[in-house]
């Protein structure tokens, strides 16, 4: 035998560049590796604290990212009509001028002209801050349409959320349950957790309409009736709280549970929480059976004692919860059918978690402090986790459906414990701790703070002195009181019809609003293209877009700045804003240019430091006036946010060796750069759970800079600040609803969780079927199809039918359907699923893609048989008669509802591609080639 | 070189674990990755950008959905990624004309020596299992190299000395070992979880070893788990009553 | 199986040609001078024109050579061992008959065993697939032996011979297909043990890997339906066999002689084209097709 010889230990590079990855929302830390100063292969960089190694699929094919042909060259000018795709090429000084000409007089005049929205911008903090400089009102990333309820309900129920914010204590936790998580956030920390805890012989429970991903490897499959999770959840918390199966000592120590409430209907302060002078919540003391602020030292809080004074019953937040959730209407028996779950089925989940909960607890061999300075030798375990993400949290009921969720959790005393959920630096961060809406308005002047915030009654709503929205979106009004991110899905619609008022420019960022990241995406593409008759001008005046990629948006602008890919530019990933952390640390990360472009093009941050300088822009230039920050990786370095804290924790001060606080240090990023990309800033044991009511992470939080005091706090089961709006509509108060929205802000804005439906208001009965949308793994909103490695993978994207609905229609595989709503219709290719639920049928979300956008042949299956579901969503809901036309979305918080979209659907005749067909746009960038065989090295 | 050895010093294999992949593609993409950049010809894609776009790829994740028995039983979905099993008895190898197609005795790789390959595709018409494309833009035969180049690669720190895809998993679902050494980790794990060969019939014998998933929506029936859920009291007054006695107890 | 052209040319005329060569091997009283020069020229242009139709789909034609060194275990290597050889030796025979007028008479059995042997190595190649069940059958050489035969007999006009070959190539042909449609059936791998996942219960293919195609899905998966494949069973059982054998019973003529090949290799044709993409390759059950 001669086995030929090969090269067993062939060089893998000539160097690792060490960055962080922007595949998706992510964040993985990953090793470049270069040869030749190409790009040669790219991993998951082990020492990373979010990926350890690990890297998804879209991770690795970043290769084909950063080669796409689909890459903008150069500053453009629109030449044709908006949407035709006409552009010249122009200099970034002329890009830069014809910005400036637009937005120097707006600012001058009325800075409100301005509309600022950045889509999957991960420099929030820095988009902000730019924003609030120019002075506009109008600023907002794309949170409103994505994860604003869940955002929103875990900071005022909990001080922090799901998503990236928190994670399940994979290390101890037995039984996690999962209520629509999406793929595309998170992911990889996911995939590795639930690795771990099924190699440990954890149960996981998958609650989600279909079973794919994290519900196909689910030890149980819960396929549920999209909308009804919050129905379930309380029927849990029904069963829970009847068989005694919470946590007392939890709810009466951590909680507002024992917070006493006025309960006298005729007071206008019903409903609201007594506090003492100091404004802290009143409790009665076990010991002393006397009313006593929550934070005393030594106060034993009693959950069932009430309180009457001056003639008014005031009675523990538990008594109203018992009252409420004991009733049989959220018995499992009622809710089986809306839910689609057996009632037997729902107490036997209840019962396991009860069973895990209070049978499998275990103590940690940890001393801790709380913050009534009461020490505990152990801290007691509850090995039951939950996650939840979009799939709970883009219904109109979404809000009310994610309190539900997090009261669960409290109730069985699993929140930032062992075993149970944790929070992730900078939270715990009570609703309270967060900056409130800003919208004063000056011309030539910076706005008078922070955009988005956390309202905590009618006082702190975005409303001008004539009672209209200040804000083009309408967030913080009547209509969504709690619109912590503002609703960029309303933006083009509002501008459009010039209510609340017009704007001049509408300047984007990464937001692909003329096809995938709108509701509606024809009728936006009209009001983009919609010119006034009398004048001839384009409704909407000026269009300034940024995106690195030949999106399909980037036909309806004006002016394009081309952004610089992920492995060209410099980021940060910063505490300030989205951070890394984990449980057990905080951390925060950069990307620097690991290549630099080819192209005439600059990432979009740097670009905003000219422009800043350009319009003198206050904090964007020097006493004078000469620009101040060379570029983003200056400002990453040299920005002071507050005294001694700047976007990155690390390496801080002259010598680099300060944490959190401390001087900027020009070596920073060099710093950065040699520890992979990333830092790392561990949590103390003992100080890392309990955070909240832990003395010791308090004061850790406090040295890192994520507060300036320490800010121990209650959950709050009952959400005051929603009875606040309450009062208000039952005619308390100066600032008063509109009369249409009284009913509905008396009954969705309840202090405790409640569910309702939000079939009628989608015509369910006559469109019996929802419809729902899924990210696949491997791909991040529309950006996929532009990579040759993953197109393949998801070229296009069938309608899931379930085995019932295709037998009913006499569907095989393959044949087309018409999909219907109320708004529109759609005609698709379909492919039956067994493992859905029997009423749910769904696809891929962001495959379909436009004749002519990311550098794609016109024959391409993206195009010919990729479809949106986006044109059948509206982002107003059908007429229902009363003259007025109702939003879409979460009457709390305006989050776009679109898995609300209630369907039917007919077999087709097959179509020669999926419908409608929109024309095509000239595409902005040179053809593609035909085959690729991308070997970097000799 | 085409008849099989005897035997191999090592049966160096993968042993995956269908009830943790969650069908990411994670494994695809990074061998696609890798296999690009390393051993032999790159994986060329044709109409990259185009319809009917395609290439070659090493490892493919499928999925299937199983429907079991039993009323009202949910049907399951399962990921599944498939790539060469480097099989004992590999039909891949003997079918080879050139001899380009070889099982190495050290390790029981199997591997395609591309200067060798005239691209005739025997050895994917043997293979049961799908694992050899044959490469449009280079005209040889391209498989899972187990990443020969990476697993004894001195130039790599030994914790990086697995196949790309074992490294870059997600869920831990692919594990590499020698599967000859009943002793091994991936031996061991193949006894514990019942790890079985796919298309056993075709007497190939596989080197990979497939991990069932474990079974699902085996929740204990309520009646079991009624104990858990005993109600304190009926109504909302009864619970505060038993909440006072409770409370005094804590 | 895709139906290449390529492989289909490639197995109709090698097996005509060295089925021809086989009978002029062995004819106790062979032609000489022109009349051999037209018999070996044919048997030549089939024999090697199908071997060099075969190289059309290999992906690196240039590097063939190489495809002779595995002879130990490789059926293709061997038939290329084969099919030189038998071309060798019989242009050694051939020459002696067209040019010298000489039967060397054992280098025309040892040919004649060459013969044999290339289309039995061809059929081997194909019957030694277990992961085509359909070809993983003895009668897969006694099929590709009998129609060689059978049209070599037919070419080298040996009326008699031919008749009775034919109607036995016809019979194993019709045996062939009968047997096929039962081979995946009866080969026990099913997308049960496929995935392993069989325990649980039904297995059905959800999505496949890639949304595309790829190389398998090109070279394995061929769908043909039922009723287009009998109409074709029919017409290639009619075209190559039953057709000629009525021609040769007629009172024979070079033009009737040359319809009845004609038909003949019309008929093969349509029975190789029906032997590949008939065939389904046990992988296409991971992509729920076959």
């Amino acid at each position: 035998m001669n086995q030929p010889k090969i090269d067993l230990s062939p060089k893998v590079s000539d160097e690792i560049r060490k960055t962080t990855c922007y595949m998706c929302a992510c964040r993985c830390g990953i090793n470049v590796h270069m040869k030749e100063g190409k790009v040669a292969y790219i991993e998951g960089n082990r020492d990373h604290p979010v990926n350890k190694g690990v890297l998804c699929a879209k991770g690795s094919a970043g290769i084909m990212q950063v080669n796409a042909p689909s890459r903008l060259q150069a500053p453009m000018k629109r030449v044709g009509p908006r949407g035709s795709g006409e552009f010249e090429t122009i200099s970034w000084d002329e890009a830069l001028q014809l910005a400036t000409d637009w937005l120097e007089p707006i600012r001058n005049e009325n800075p409100e002209k301005l509309a600022f929205f950045t889509g999957r911008d991960q420099s929030q903090s820095f988009t902000s801050f730019w924003a609030q400089n120019f002075g506009t009102p109008n600023y907002a990333a794309h949170g409103g349409f994505c994860s604003v309820n869940m955002a929103a309900a875990g900071i005022y129920t909990m001080g922090g959320a799901f998503w990236e914010f928190g994670q399940p204590d994979w290390d101890y936790t037995k039984l996690f349950m999962l209520f629509g998580v999406a793929e595309d956030h998170d992911s990889n920390p996911i995939k590795m957790g639930i690795g771990k805890i099924k190699a440990r012989g954890a149960r996981v429970i998958g609650v989600n309409p279909i079973r794919t991903g994290y519900n196909a490897v689910a030890d149980d499959w819960v396929g549920i009736t999209p909308g009804t999770d919050g129905l379930f959840i309380l029927a849990m918390v029904h069963c829970l709280m009847k068989a005694g199966k919470i946590d007392l000592n939890y709810l009466a120590q951590y909680t507002n549970a024992p917070v006493l409430v006025n309960s006298d209907e005729k007071s206008p302060e019903f409903g609201l929480l007594m506090r003492d002078e100091d404004g802290k919540e009143l409790v009665i003391d076990r010991v002393t059976g006397k009313l006593t602020p929550f934070d005393k030292p030594g106060v034993k809080p009693d959950l069932s004692a009430t309180h009457r004074i001056a003639g008014v019953t005031h009675r523990p937040v538990f008594h109203m919860m018992a009252e409420r959730y004991l009733e049989d209407e959220y018995a499992p028996e009622a809710v089986a059918d809306r839910c689609g779950i057996p009632a037997k089925r729902i107490r036997a989940i209840a019962a396991e978690l009860a069973r895990v909960a209070f049978e499998e607890s275990f103590e940690l061999d940890q001393e801790w402090t709380d913050f009534r300075g009461e020490h505990h030798k152990t801290m007691t375990g509850r090995p039951v986790s939950f996650h939840a993400m979009r799939g709970i949290s883009a219904h109109a009921n979404g809000f009310q459906t994610c309190r539900a969720l997090h009261v669960l959790q409290i109730l069985l005393g699993t929140v930032e414990v062992p075993g149970g959920f944790r929070f992730k630096p900078p939270y715990p961060k009570p609703a309270t701790a967060h900056p409130k809406p800003h919208v004063g308005v000056t011309p030539g002047k910076p706005l008078d703070g922070p955009h988005l915030g956390f309202v905590h009654g009618p006082d702190d709503l975005a409303l001008k002195a004539d009672g209209t929205a200040a804000r083009i979106d309408k967030a913080f009004t009547w209509e969504n009181p709690m619109s912590s991110h503002g609703l960029m899905h309303m933006v083009i619609s509002n501008a459009h019809a010039g209510d609340p008022y017009k704007i001049d420019t509408l300047f984007m960022y990464m937001a692909n609003m003329s096809w995938n990241s709108s509701m509606n995406t024809r009728g936006v593409i009209e009001m983009l293209t919609d010119k006034n008759e009398e004048t001839g001008e384009y409704v909407i005046p000026h269009i300034i877009y940024s995106d690195a990629y030949s999106s399909e948006m980037v036909a309806y602008a004006d002016l394009i700045f081309p952004d610089a890919t992920y492995l060209e530019r410099h980021d940060c990933i910063s505490l300030l804003d989205r951070p890394i952390c984990e449980a057990d640390a905080a951390a925060d990360a950069i990307r620097w240019p690991v290549i630099e472009p080819d192209r005439d093009v600059r990432g979009f941050q740097s670009v905003l430091c000219e422009l800043g300088a350009k319009l003198n822009l206050p904090a964007f230039v020097n006493e004078d006036g000469s620009q101040k920050y060379a570029d983003y990786g200056d400002y990453i370095v040299n920005h002071i946010r507050k005294p001694g804290i700047g976007p990155l924790a690390g390496f801080r001060g002259k010598d680099g060796d300060q944490v959190g606080r401390g001087d900027a240090n020009p070596d920073q990023l060099d710093k950065y750069i040699e520890n992979g990309g990333f830092f790392v800033e561990h949590i103390e044991k003992g100080a890392n759970y309990y955070k909240p009511w832990n003395k010791a992470y308090q004061d850790w939080a406090v040295g890192m800079g994520l507060y300036d005091t320490p800010q121990p706090y209650l959950f709050n089961l009952y959400v005051e600040p929603m009875r606040k709006f309450q009062l208000a509509a039952e005619g308390h108060g100066d600032r008063q609803p509109p009369d249409h929205l009284r009913e509905r802000i008396k009954e969705k804005m309840d202090p405790l969780p409640i569910w309702y439906s939000n079939e009628e208001e989608n015509k369910g009965d006559e469109y019996p079927i929802t419809a729902l949308t899924q990210r696949p793994m491997a791909m991040y909103h529309s950006w996929g199809s532009q990579n040759a490695w993953l197109r393949q993978l998801h070229g296009h994207n069938p309608l899931y039918i379930p085995t019932k609905l295709m037998q009913i229609h006499g569907l095989k595989d393959e044949d087309w359907v018409t999909v219907t709503s109320p708004h529109g219709a759609i005609t698709v290719p379909i492919l039956e699923m067994a493992a859905l639920n029997e009423n749910t049928i769904w696809t891929w979300n962001a495959i379909g893609k436009r004749k002519g956008a990311w550098a794609l042949e016109e024959d391409a299956p993206e195009v010919t048989k990729g479809f949106l579901l986006n044109h059948l969503i509206h982002e107003l809901l059908p007429p229902k008669g009363d003259g007025l036309r109702w939003a879409n979305s979460d009457p709390i918080t305006g989050q776009a509802a679109w898995f609300d979209l209630k369907v039917k659907i007919e077999k087709a005749d097959p179509p020669a591609e999926s419908q409608p067909v929109l024309p095509a746009i000239k595409s902005p960038v040179p053809k593609a080639p035909k085959d690729l065989a991308w070997k970097v090295g000799k | 070189m085409t008849t099989l050895p005897q035997l191999t010093q090592k049966k160096l294999g993968l042993v995956i674990d269908l009830d943790t992949c969650v069908g990411c593609h994670a494994c695809v993409i990074s061998c696609k990755g890798w296999n690009t950049e390393n051993y032999g010809a790159p994986l060329s894609d044709q109409n990259a950008y185009g319809a009917d776009n395609s290439g070659t790829f090493l490892n493919r994740v499928h999925s299937f959905e199983v429907q079991p028995t039993g009323d009202d039983a949910a049907a399951q979905l399962i990921h599944f990624p498939k790539s060469c099993l480097h099989c004992e008895d590999a039909p891949c190898v003997t079918v080879c004309p050139t001899g380009a197609s070889y099982k190495r005795e050290e390790d029981g790789i199997v591997l395609v020596n591309e200067q060798d390959c005239i691209g005739c595709g025997l050895c994917a018409w043997a293979c049961p299992y799908g694992a050899r494309e044959l490469d449009a833009a280079e005209g040889v035969m391209k498989k899972c190299t187990l990443c020969v180049d990476r697993i004894y690669n001195e130039n790599l720190e030994e914790v990086d000395r697995v196949p790309t895809c074992v490294r870059t998993c997600p869920s831990g679902a692919r594990h590499f070992g020698d599967l000859g050494d009943e002793n091994s980790d991936v031996s061991k794990l193949v006894a514990e979880r019942g790890g079985m060969d796919l298309m056993p019939e075709q007497g190939t014998k596989p080197v990979n070893k497939y991990l069932p998933p474990r079974p699902k929506d085996a929740l204990p029936e309520f009646d079991i788990l009624a104990p858990f859920l005993e109600p304190v009291a009926q109504e909302a007054k009864g619970f505060l009553g038993w909440l006072d006695k409770t409370l005094e107890k804590l | 199986m895709h139906p290449a052209p390529s492989v289909i040319v490639f197995t109709t005329f090698s097996g005509l040609g060295f089925g021809l060569m086989f009978w002029l091997g062995i004819d106790p009283t062979p032609p000489t001078g022109w009349v051999a020069f037209v018999f070996w020229l044919i048997a030549y242009v089939m024999g090697v024109g199908g071997l060099l139709a075969s190289t059309f789909h290999l992906g690196r034609p240039e590097r063939a050579i190489k495809a002779f060194s595995q002879w130990r275990s490789s059926w293709l290597s061997r038939e290329g061992i084969a099919a030189v050889a038998t071309l060798v030796v019989m242009a050694l025979y051939g020459l002696g008959l067209v040019f010298f007028g000489s039967a060397w008479q054992p280098l025309g059995w040892l040919g004649a065993i060459g013969a044999l042997a290339t289309v039995f190595t061809t059929s081997m190649i194909y019957a030694q697939m277990k992961t085509i069940p359909r070809w993983n059958t003895k009668l897969t050489p006694a099929m590709f032996l009998s129609l060689s035969l059978a049209g070599g007999a037919l070419l080298k006009g040996n009326v008699t011979m031919a008749v009775v070959l034919l109607a036995i190539a016809g019979v194993i042909q019709v045996v062939t297909w009968v047997q096929g449609d039962q081979a995946f059936a009866n080969s026990g791998t099913t997308m049960a043990t496929a995935t392993g996942l069989g325990d649980i219960g039904k297995v059905r293919a959800f999505e496949p890997p890639h949304t595309g195609t790829n190389y398998l899905m090109r070279e394995f998966i061929h769908v043909i339906g039922r009723k287009h494949s009998q109409k074709l069973r029919i017409i290639s059982v009619l075209l190559a066999v039953v057709i000629p054998v009525i021609l040769l019973l007629l009172p024979i003529g070079h033009w009737i002689a040359l319809v009845a090949v004609i038909s003949h290799i019309a008929g093969v044709l349509a029975s190789r084209w029906l032997f590949f993409a008939e065939a389904e390759h046990v992988v296409g059950l991971y992509y729920g097709k076959r």
